[in-house]
């Protein structure tokens, strides 16, 4: 993903769908996380055509070896770790996601296997070790070499990049996940009643509604 | 595969622009050489989308929200409807356009949290300036941190309907069930790519003024018609079946009534002469109200 594309994915993924789904070449894969666990009866609400497209992806043959995932899954945890808040990538089963999306969108396999192959590379080169088998500082040390886009050398590019989108499918599989939701603290889509903005927030902007918005647009209770 | 035929007394045709044009044109017979209905020729022409263009970005001070439950709010809270039609005589373009808004705290979806390292070197997390990129606990403090200061401006407008605008029927292609298929010649005029510019130039200014840094679909221009969406991508199609009171260069009445053939109706986005510059299926669904009750008066007087 270039720079360009990225912003787009981060904005458009922040955008209404009513407005910018219309735009959206590529429909955006709801609830991906969820398919990746395909075993259990999809119970979900979802038309014949996606349960059945879901449960032919999740019957195709592994896309990721054992190795592969083992990496994915080391990875994910550095850049979502447990903290104070919420549980870490892997608790939210980002790795199943991430071998779940591959497949839905193939664009993704030759960066991401590429990408694990490169960093597997470099850590022979210096490490005599695939990187799951370095050490926790030898795996830091080769991750800051990679994480960091404004200060990585010119030879690191590649594995930028790779480390760049395996950010990204992290914190996509994350968010997207029960535990994510919670972490960023997304309130909607649950039933409720528009009480306008909150008045503490309204104050903390130097905000107020006046009273014709009051009549007009806030009919009932302020309080309930 | 099982055929039917079914008998009706009247035939109503809901089966969206493109597949009632289809229907008709497919509907050949000795009478109708040129698909039922169609004796003015307009069946299929004049197809046209509304136009769209968009911009978005980050609201600086937006970062580190308080949180609350804010689905709705940016797609059906805020809208700009056309405001210059007082004006227009000073405008290179014809029809006017209107801007629906997104951001904020919007569910997760794929790509949520895409190119953070665009954020977190750029702006101060907590105070602190943080390098681009990075992982762990301090990248998730900057998920939360930028989460829901987005913004997004989408421009919705009226494309012009042009004879030259226009479906037909394949004649080497056909679907499964061995139907012919239709094929599609459509291309914007100057005049929407004239309004996209127009777009463009409102979406920067109104996101400048308001303190928004631009991360999206500031680099449109001639190269692209200043971002145009092509014809088909939002979704709008209309016009293929159009009214009018001149049977020679319409197919429906105002009832949405065939000209040629009493008991044949069309009552969806097909009708449309235009389609303004709002979005469609409200003025559906009170052209198809009408032609109910039109339907049942002269059911009523056995006109039909
Ligand atoms: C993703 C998306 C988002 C949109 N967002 C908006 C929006 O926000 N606001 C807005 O105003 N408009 C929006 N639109 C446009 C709007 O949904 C359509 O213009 C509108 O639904 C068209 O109504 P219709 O009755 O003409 O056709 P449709 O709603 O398409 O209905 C046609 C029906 O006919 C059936 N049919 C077709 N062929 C046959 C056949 N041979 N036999 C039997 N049945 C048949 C189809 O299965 C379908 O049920 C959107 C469209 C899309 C696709």
């Amino acid at each position: 993903m270039n720079r360009r594309d990225s912003l787009k994915a981060l904005v458009v993924g922040g955008l209404a769908a009513t407005t910018l789904v219309e735009a959206c070449k590529q429909p955006a894969k709801e609830n991906a996380a969820e398919t990746a666990t395909g075993n259990q009866p999809d119970q979900s609400d979802r038309m014949a055509e996606e349960k059945a497209y879901a449960k032919k992806l999740a019957a195709e043959p592994k896309f990721f070896t054992d190795h592969e995932m083992a990496t994915i899954t080391v990875l994910g945890d550095i850049i979502i770790p447990k903290d104070d808040i919420s549980g870490s990538a892997s608790d939210a089963k980002v790795p199943d996601f991430i071998e779940f999306i591959v497949k839905d969108m193939p664009n993704h396999q030759t960066p991401m296997k590429g990408g694990l192959r490169w960093l597997d590379l470099q850590c022979l080169n210096r490490y005599n070790n695939s990187f799951i088998d370095c050490s926790h500082t030898q795996q830091m040390e080769m991750v800051d070499e990679i994480a960091w886009p404004k200060k990585a050398k010119p030879e690191m590019r590649q594995g930028m990049a790779f480390f760049s989108l395996m950010r990204n499918l992290t914190a996509t599989g994350f968010y997207t996940s029960q535990i994510g939701v919670k972490d960023i603290g997304y309130m909607g889509n649950t039933p409720n009643q528009w009480n306008g903005v909150p008045d503490d927030v309204l104050k903390q902007y130097g905000l107020s509604y006046n009273e014709k918005e009051l009549k007009e647009c806030i009919s009932f209770d302020k309080k309930a | 595969m099982q055929e039917y035929q079914v008998y009706g007394r009247t035939v109503i045709l809901a089966a969206s622009a493109c597949e009632s044009a289809r229907l008709m044109l497919n509907s050949k017979s000795q009478r109708y050489p040129n698909g039922i209905g169609n004796s003015s020729g307009v069946v299929g022409k004049y197809l046209h989308d509304s136009t769209g263009a968009d911009m978005g970005g980050i609201l600086p001070q937006l970062f580190d929200r308080k949180r609350y439950n804010e689905d709705g709010v940016g797609g059906m809270h805020v809208y700009t409807p056309w405001w210059l039609d007082a004006k227009k005589d000073k405008l290179d373009f014809p029809r006017g356009y209107h801007i629906e808004y997104g951001g904020g705290f919007d569910m997760p979806l794929y790509g949520f949290n895409w190119g953070i390292e665009q954020l977190n070197g750029s702006y101060k997390v907590k105070g602190k300036q943080k390098e681009a990129g990075g992982y762990g606990a301090s990248l998730k403090e900057d998920y939360r941190f930028f989460f829901g200061a987005s913004i997004g401006m989408a421009g919705r407008g009226e494309g012009i309907a042009r004879e030259d605008s226009y479906c037909e029927i394949d004649p080497d292609v056909v679907d499964k069930y061995g139907i012919p298929v239709l094929r599609f010649h459509t291309q914007w005029s100057d005049y929407e790519i004239k309004q996209a510019k127009h777009m463009k130039e409102t979406f920067k200014e109104i996101l400048t003024n308001m303190g928004a840094v631009i991360t999206w679909g500031d680099d449109d221009g001639e190269h692209n018609n200043w971002g145009l969406h092509n014809p088909g991508n939002i979704i709008h199609e209309a016009g293929t079946v159009r009214m009018g009171s001149d049977p020679k260069r319409s197919a429906l009445n105002k009832y949405s009534q065939s000209h040629d053939v009493k008991n044949l109706f069309c009552v969806d986005g097909g009708q449309f002469v235009s389609q303004a510059d709002k979005n469609i299926t409200w003025t559906i669904l009170a052209l198809s109200m009408r032609a109910s009750e039109y339907i049942v008066d002269q059911m009523k007087k056995n006109n039909i």
